[in-house]
């Protein structure tokens, strides 16, 4: 569990500094999801809002919707996981990302790193 | 595997789990009112009561016609070995089997036809395949929407007005907008069609050759379409690709095709076969299944279906569509004849079907009053115009054992009096000139 992030109930990550959010899954997510092989994620220059669909991840297992944890614009998107899928794997909240985005509102509504660790438990 | 329904005792099994009196309960969801009162069937009969009546109703059918007919449908010679193949109990099931990974020569069959699709379209990726051309024309105006996230259309009125038709119901209520773009003396309009293809475009819609023969090339407008960001989708007739430019080679992004002229008899509208192929790029957006080649843990060839995530059984209501059946049997049937016809043959094919129907077009319009709808190029299906309405034509060579092709009235106002004549390489010199004699004769 990683100390510094905020979390959501649908199993994302944002790491908020100042107006920018870095966004991901977790390793609970993954872990769940089993071998990633594909991330459908928004352009940038596309407005993401919390709560709302973004993309969607796809795993051996399945494929299921991304929700953004912030709102904001996307100015940068996780390039090297359209040809490294399997990075959302071996590291989830580093080379795995998915998104930064600049935030267009304070973000709100999101987890603790404790109240997240119960979700996941209660769903393990 | 066997496919046996469930024992009187299974089903008591069943219900008891569930905790339900008898089947009928499963339905008390849906009021009475609702379900079918009767299904309006006669009572059991004998098989040979059965047969005598089926023989009675096949008895109807005129066989002993010459047809013109095409449409989007034609009569292509299927050579004897198909059916023999066809019939064997490895195959002959209209499923793809469930635990698929166990029928490894099905599987294999699949991944064949899908190759032999891809090169006849010169396309990248194909799936086992789906209804008809126009299930899959609309399974691919949906690939363009999901992939764009765009809600318009633009469909050429040259395609095939059946494909449209199916194209209207399956998105009535799905909120797009789908754009026709009027033909123009049976030719599609390249500069109405480029200038109705705008950056909230999701898809255009074309066909080669169009729905009256007609023979054209796509690559600009595709071209424009890529520049609007909207996906360009071509509904082809399959063994024309052997000599026509390919969807391919146009720059299609998706590429359908109605399956029926590669080995699958004529039969009041099908089993048929809907052809799917596209780019890479749009491969996750492709509904229904697509088989694939691997190797197992020893190094050993397998077949698997891919690609499975976005599929019901996994993703439920939020499945990239609902094809849940593929047409594993016509599929197959279309790769046994592409198999033994060959490319060498499959040209012949096409180029003694084009030669037929220029020598028609050629002896029609020597016929005082008749000509041709436009002077465009055709491919084995071209439209005459006749000094009367073409219906009355049809209705009188009916009556004297020719078939001569299809009234276009039915579906465009204007053209009352033009026909749609279909040639193939079934058809010979007697035919042609029989119709033609008839054709005189009556006008």
């Amino acid at each position: 569990m990683q100390k510094d992030l905020l979390y959501t109930k649908t199993h994302e990550w944002a790491r908020v500094e100042d107006d920018i959010a870095v966004v991901g899954i977790t390793d609970f997510a993954q872990e769940q999801l089993g071998d990633i092989t594909f991330v459908e994620l928004p352009a940038v220059g596309d407005t993401v809002e919390a709560g709302q669909e973004m993309g969607s991840v796809e795993s051996v297992k399945a494929a299921s919707e991304l929700y953004s944890p912030v709102s904001g614009e996307v100015i940068e998107v996780n390039g090297d996981l359209e040809g490294a899928p399997e990075k959302v794997n071996s590291d989830p909240f580093g080379e795995g990302w998915f998104i930064r985005v600049r935030l267009s509102a304070e973000p709100a509504g999101l987890l603790s790193p404790e109240e997240y660790e119960e979700i996941a438990k209660a769903e393990h | 595997m066997p496919y046996i329904p469930h024992t009187p005792d299974e089903i008591r099994e069943m219900l008891g789990v569930v905790g339900a009196r008898d089947v009928a309960e499963l339905f008390d969801e849906i009021p009475p009112a609702l379900r079918p009162q009767s299904l309006n069937l006669p009572r059991g009969a004998t098989e040979m009561a059965v047969r005598a009546g089926m023989e009675r109703l096949a008895a109807k059918n005129r066989i002993d016609m010459v047809s013109f007919l095409g449409g989007g449908y034609y009569d292509h010679y299927v050579p004897a070995a198909s059916d023999l193949l066809l019939s064997r109990g490895e195959f002959y099931t209209a499923y793809t089997p469930y635990q698929p990974e166990a029928s490894q020569g099905t599987l294999q069959a699949i991944f064949e036809y899908q190759t032999a699709v891809c090169r006849l379209l010169d396309m990248e990726c194909s799936n086992a395949g789906v209804y008809d051309g126009g299930t899959a024309l609309y399974e691919a105006l949906m690939m363009a929407v999901r992939h764009t996230r765009r809600k318009k259309a633009v469909v050429s009125e040259t395609v095939n007005p059946i494909y449209r038709i199916v194209l209207a119901t399956y998105t009535r209520n799905l909120h797009l907008e789908l754009v026709t773009v009027p033909h123009k003396d049976g030719l599609d309009d390249m500069e109405g069609l480029a200038a109705a293809v705008d950056d909230k475009t999701a898809a255009v819609v074309v066909q080669n050759p169009n729905f009256f023969g007609n023979v054209q090339d796509f690559t600009e407008l595709f071209a424009h379409a890529a520049a609007k960001g909207a996906v360009s989708v071509l509904s082809c007739y399959p063994v024309l690709q052997t000599v026509l430019k390919t969807p391919g080679a146009m720059g299609a992004d998706i590429a359908t095709a109605e399956g029926q002229s590669l080995g699958l008899p004529l039969s009041f509208g099908g089993p048929y076969l809907g052809i799917m192929t596209c780019k890479k790029a749009l491969v996750r957006q492709m509904p229904g299944r697509i088989a694939g080649r691997t190797h197992d843990a020893a190094g050993r060839t397998g077949y698997v279906l891919t690609l499975q995530a976005r599929e019901q059984h996994i993703r439920r209501q939020k499945a990239t569509s609902n094809i849940c059946s593929n047409q594993a049997l016509c599929a197959l049937r279309a790769l046994i004849n592409l198999c033994l016809t060959g490319n060498e043959g499959l040209t012949r094919q096409a180029a003694r079907s084009i030669e037929n129907a220029n020598y028609a077009a050629w002896k029609l319009c020597a016929i005082p009053g008749v000509r041709l709808v436009n002077a465009a190029p055709f491919g084995n299906e071209f439209a005459v115009v006749f000094p009367v309405k073409a219906k009355l034509v049809a209705r009188k060579l009916m009556d004297e054992g020719v078939i001569p092709g299809f009234p276009l009235g039915r579906y465009y106002k204007g053209l009352e009096n033009a026909l749609l004549v279909c040639c193939t390489e079934k058809h010979d010199r007697a035919d042609i000139d029989r119709l033609v004699r008839r054709v005189e004769n009556v006008l």
